[in-house]
């Protein structure tokens, strides 16, 4: 799960780390107000959860009150991405003199978290990182020891930070970790991380990734999830503990297992055809949950066919037949189907689905085929 | 021979009296693994099975009484680290853990510290061993595979059925097939296991399946490229997968322009292994 901007510097602050003074707002009347609040310049920037907004021009700097509403106006009228712009953060704007970039993020390869560290900081990291990679620095932290305030001083001595701001950036970098840890984040990144005028270092910008397989202990952080940016498909897919993705094709699919869900789709494209979507149905799957599925993939309009593969280990095939028979009955589906199944009561199962009126397949290969041939047919 | 489970495999069920532990234990005994007890803190002293297999509240007192060398995770993910950190601390060498869903973090604190204590970890979030004909130490369906000469091993469940079931159509068995899980954290990774099978005098070649996410098959690669000597054949799952969307596994997905098929796919071929097309081509490439 992604957090907004305004979250994420909302929890840095928590532990510790310095951020503009700020708010959030919905409507440009309100990003007034705050800047009023606020007194001097502010930036007006947009919350999406995409990067590249700077660049698509959802940041911007207004000088008084007034200028900030009409800034906001134009923002929150914006589409940055595909995404509409519902929110703005109202900052007060920071004299810069450098920009770092600072991140805690875990590297799966080397099964650590790592601290990756740049003095070139800002918009263009990527291109630094891909154009000249000697300056990013990395630092792989001990997950059962935690980060050590040596760790973050090294850090700071290879990006060749300034003696004086040692001391601070060490108290950014523990308060980071600390967030990281805390918050079961997959990614926790300031960018830019600036040096002010003034000589004090500001979190100007932040970004935060959390462990869906750990929200169970964040009731908190799961509050916050946006959803506004989900396919409705894909929210209702969740309510069932359905694994879902919408995708552009017209051969809706519904497998059990990721590894096959994917295969399947795989082997459609490898037979000409496009897949309308992702769905992983799971491992032992009740009807009432197949039933559900179906209504999820048949909602699509682009589905012209639509493909079974189901592989019974846990699953059994006559419960998920019994599934398919629910959801038809319901849903009275005009596409034409094409069903597979094999291995734990796929006997009983086909055996269910004979009078069903439906295409039947031994092998994937061949389900797909036929998959594609049926939606073919359809168009 | 075989690698990691046999018949000289003593087993524990963590978690052996709830609904997903029960079933699997009646099939791995129905199967002929040798499953030797059980634990659930709090239900020490009880029986399951008829009474076949006694139950213990902690992994230590389990193994004393039983001798066992091998250990079976199914407790729900918020209580499976703390069930692997457990079964470390009582000295059991290999732990399986079937568990889906351990926050990453979790598993970051898991792996390293197993990795100081020698233990071997499979898993999690994976459907575990099978060693046809010996020891099934999982949920993969014991009637689908045939003992055999290849290895085979896979980051996926039911898509590595798919893979068995197709070998044995063919009359084509297996030595042990290993199911290494999605998890962008786990235990034991392709590497790891394609030198297992390497070392394995019965294994004469290897299937791999591996899908979207993270480098472990590039790895791989570049350990066929440098020692293997036995042949693999190969398929990747996801090459029609969006970036930046999770496929299920939390370890599958396409991040920051990395971890794609197409990459994996080119390192595999560039190291000599015959990639499919379709999972029930594999067994055809050997």
């Amino acid at each position: 799960m992604k957090l907004h901007e305004y979250q994420s510097k909302t929890i840095f602050s928590k532990y510790g780390i310095p951020i503009p003074k700020g708010r959030v707002a919905a409507t440009a009347h309100e990003a007034r107000q705050v800047a009023e609040e606020l007194g001097g310049r502010v930036v007006i920037k947009a919350q999406v959860l995409v990067g590249g907004r700077g660049k698509a021009g959802g940041v911007k700097l207004a000088k008084d009150p007034a200028e900030a509403e009409q800034l906001a106006t134009q923002i929150l009228g914006m589409e940055i991405k595909g995404l509409p712009v519902r929110k703005v953060l109202v900052d007060e704007a920071s004299a810069i003199e450098q920009e770092i970039y600072f991140a805690i993020t875990t590297d799966r390869a080397a099964k650590k978290p790592v601290m990756i560290a740049s003095a070139a900081g800002g918009i263009d990291i990527e291109e630094v990182a891909a154009k000249t990679p000697e300056k990013i620095i990395k630092s792989h932290i001990d997950p059962l020891l935690g980060l050590r305030e040596y760790q973050a001083r090294d850090v700071a001595v290879a990006m060749d930070l300034p003696r004086d701001y040692w001391k601070d950036f060490v108290k950014i970098a523990m308060g980071l970790w600390e967030v990281y840890k805390a918050t079961d984040a997959s990614l926790a990144e300031i960018n830019p991380l600036v040096i002010t005028k003034d000589k004090k270092l500001v979190a100007l910008d932040g970004k935060m990734m959390i462990d869906d397989s750990a929200l169970f202990r964040h009731p908190e952080l799961n509050e916050m999830r946006d959803t506004d940016e989900d396919a409705p498909a894909e929210i209702e897919a969740r309510k069932y503990g359905l694994s879902f993705i919408k995708l552009d094709g017209d051969i809706g699919c519904m497998v059990n297992g990721a590894g096959l869900a994917m295969t399947s789709m795989d082997v459609i494209k490898l037979f000409g055809g496009e897949p309308a979507n992702f769905l992983d149905v799971g491992g032992g799957a009740p009807a009432e949950k197949v039933a559900a599925a179906m209504r999820i993939i048949l909602t699509d309009p682009n589905v012209k066919a639509v493909l079974f593969n189901i592989f019974g280990g846990i699953t059994r095939c006559d419960e998920v037949a019994r599934g398919i028979l629910t959801a038809m009955d319901e849903v009275k589906p005009k596409v034409p189907m094409v069903v597979r199944l094999v291995g734990t009561n796929a006997e009983e199962g086909r055996r269910l689905l004979q009078n069903a009126n439906m295409i039947t397949a031994e092998t994937l290969a061949d389900a797909a085929k036929k998959a594609v041939e049926a939606a073919r047919q359809g168009k | 021979m075989s690698i990691l489970v046999d018949k000289n495999t003593r087993l524990i069920v963590q978690g052996i009296t709830g609904n997903e532990g029960l079933f699997h234990t009646t099939q791995m005994v129905a199967y002929g693994t040798s499953v030797v007890g059980g634990v659930t803190p709090g239900k020490g002293g009880e029986w399951v099975l008829e009474g076949k297999l006694p139950v213990f509240d902690s992994v230590k007192t389990a193994k004393e009484a039983t001798d066992a060398n091998a250990t079976i995770i199914f407790v729900p993910a918020r209580f499976a680290p703390d069930a692997m950190f457990e079964a470390a601390d009582a000295g059991i060498p290999l732990i399986i853990c079937i568990t889906e869903g351990v926050a990453v973090q979790d598993m970051m604190r898991v792996r390293n510290y197993l990795d100081q204590k020698k233990v071997r970890l499979i898993g999690p979030n994976c459907p575990g061993l099978l060693t046809p004909g010996e020891a099934k130490v999982g949920i993969i369906p014991g009637d689908i595979a045939i003992s055999g000469n290849v290895g085979v091993v896979s980051r996926s469940g039911t898509l590595t059925y798919e893979v068995l079931y197709a070998m044995k159509n063919l009359g084509m068995g297996a030595t042990t097939c290993v199911g290494i899980g999605g998890d962008p954290v786990n235990g034991t990774n392709f590497l790891d296991v394609l030198e297992m099978f390497e070392h394995d005098p019965k294994t004469e070649k290897v299937i791999m399946i591996g899908e979207i996410g993270g480098n472990e098959e590039e790895k791989a690669a570049q350990y066929i490229a440098e020692k293997m000597t036995k042949p693999v054949a190969a398929f990747i799952a996801g090459q029609t997968a969006p970036p930046g969307k999770r496929m299920g596994h939390a370890g599958a997905i396409i991040e920051g322009g990395a971890g794609t098929a197409a990459d994996k796919i080119k390192a595999l071929e560039a190291a000599g292994v015959k990639v499919a097309k379709h999972p029930e081509e594999i067994p055809t490439l050997l």
